[in-house]
């Protein structure tokens, strides 16, 4: 049999489909964790990148934590917290992991793009008299906008991969797939739980980037203008006697 | 995988334990191995594909696209489930294979695209005057271009290595993780000290390697180390 047909096999499974070990409900988990994750890293990590980026300061550490982050496994910090702090606090130690390696790409990215608003951009809007809060609130944010989005998509399909190895120490998730096929040596559930985990990973990423494209303020702007242009709007006046 | 049957050496729970080191020295010394040679063969055979698929990409706009749009979605598949799809690909005969191919595909990604972005970034002023010298294609490539576009592609090289090393890991599913292998030992056992162990060497192997790059960068490009002397 094919891995094709193997794979189709569990797929079409009835009993794949149901119950606390079903598709389903691991996808109900995985997205949970994930989220859960996303949301702590984000309301960590973003206020911290602006207001580096806006006062310039801290960019060694924010470029640097990229680094440090690529270069530890997240299956290495996942077994580091389990040995830890034991069987019974799983979730909060895959939760630990999640969150620690989604900061760094929420971090760099906006860090970074903070740091390359335009100079020009800034300086007038303080000659337009806004204070350094209102600089960073209605310029410097807009502008870095792609790049914070950028890093907020990478985190999401971090957070999503990671969430896969955290099976690895007993976790829920689609991961479970992968893992348990992988110990019964089960092709069609570990190709198909790959398959699934793979699925939700590029559907976000492809999410992401149609988001990034409606809300990149620069193309708004010029669609904006070019509706203005289209609908040829007269001038109202109000003829005074 | 099941764990390494052994006497009790130290309690579990401590956080040292330098019995480990010197019974298990072998245990770890293959880890060791395996991960070296499966990162290095990784990276190896990606740097040697990614160049191929590079200055493919430059040769048209709509080549570039796919061989850049589909390395995007590829990185974007998280790596355990890519490995769990090679597996039956390759059999499971072959696993190490399968792992070597999914490291070959995730630093394929990164490098494709330091080639193709550190080649773009030569000056055309260089690229000019060399074929006003009557530089041929290679010639141009391997002594004007390659040499320029050396930053770029060495930063890529350093984060394709990087990863790779923390990426090895997961071959842990199918027994081939290298120091993840004595990562599942030390979960299976609630073995603290194996975990630290393993944690440390992973992560030193991944530093050295990334000293080791910048070292070569160093090396291939004696005209910026004359620049910074001045």
């Amino acid at each position: 049999m094919s891995i094709f047909s193997k794979t189709g096999n569990w797929f079409s499974d009835g009993a794949n489909w149901h119950g606390s070990t079903g598709i389903p409900t691991q996808l109900g988990k995985h997205l949970e964790l994930s989220g859960i994750a996303v949301g702590v890293a984000v309301i960590i990590a973003i206020p911290i990148a602006l207001w580096l980026g806006h006062i310039g300061r801290g960019g060694a550490l924010a470029i640097n934590i990229s680094n440090v982050g690529r270069a530890i496994p997240t299956y290495a910090l996942l077994v580091l917290l389990f040995v830890a702090m034991g069987v019974f606090h799983r979730q909060l130690e895959t939760l630990i992991s999640l969150v620690a390696f989604a900061l760094p790409p929420l971090l760099t990215n906006a860090y970074v793009g903070v740091r390359e608003v335009d100079p020009r951009a800034k300086e007038a809007a303080r000659g337009m008299g806004m204070t350094g809060g209102q600089v960073l609130r209605r310029v410097e944010v807009p502008l870095a906008m792609p790049l914070i989005m950028d890093g907020l998509r990478l985190a999401v399909v971090q957070v999503i991969a990671t969430t896969t190895v955290a099976a690895l120490i007993g976790v829920g998730g689609l991961g479970r797939f992968v893992v348990d096929g992988f110990n019964n040596n089960d092709p069609g559930e570990y190709t198909g739980g790959a398959v699934l985990v793979a699925a939700l990973a590029v559907l976000f990423e492809g999410l992401f980037v149609l988001l990034q494209r409606q809300i990149d303020p620069v193309r708004r702007a010029r669609r904006r203008g070019r509706v203005a242009r289209r609908a040829h709007v007269e001038p109202q006046v109000e003829l005074v006697d | 995988m099941a764990p390494v049957p052994t006497p009790a050496l130290c309690p579990a729970s401590s956080w040292f334990c330098g019995k480990y080191i010197t019974d298990r020295s072998h245990d770890i010394e293959l880890a060791f191995q395996e991960h070296v040679s499966l990162t290095v063969g990784g990276v190896l055979i990606g740097l040697v594909i990614s160049f191929g698929l590079a200055l493919l990409a430059r040769r048209a706009r709509w080549l570039e696209s796919i061989i850049l749009g589909g390395s995007t979605i590829l990185y974007t598949i998280p790596s355990l489930a890519l490995l769990a799809i090679l597996v039956p690909i390759v059999g499971l005969s072959q696993s190490r294979l399968a792992v070597l191919i999914g490291l070959v595909i995730y630093s394929l990604v990164i490098l494709v695209r330091a080639f193709v972005t550190g080649l773009r970034g030569v000056p055309a002023d260089a690229v000019e005057a060399a074929r006003g010298m009557g530089f041929g294609s290679t010639r141009l490539l391997f002594k004007v271009e390659l040499p320029l576009a050396l930053p770029t592609i060495m930063a890529g090289l350093r984060v394709a290595t990087v990863s790779t090393v923390a990426m090895t890991t997961l071959g842990v599913v199918v027994d081939h993780g290298g120091f993840g292998n004595l990562l599942d030992d030390a979960f299976a056992k609630s073995y603290r000290f194996e975990a630290l162990t393993a944690a440390v060497l992973c992560v030193l192997l991944a530093l050295v390697a990334d000293l080791l790059l910048l070292a070569i960068q160093r090396l291939l490009s004696p005209w910026r180390r004359k620049a910074v002397a001045r």
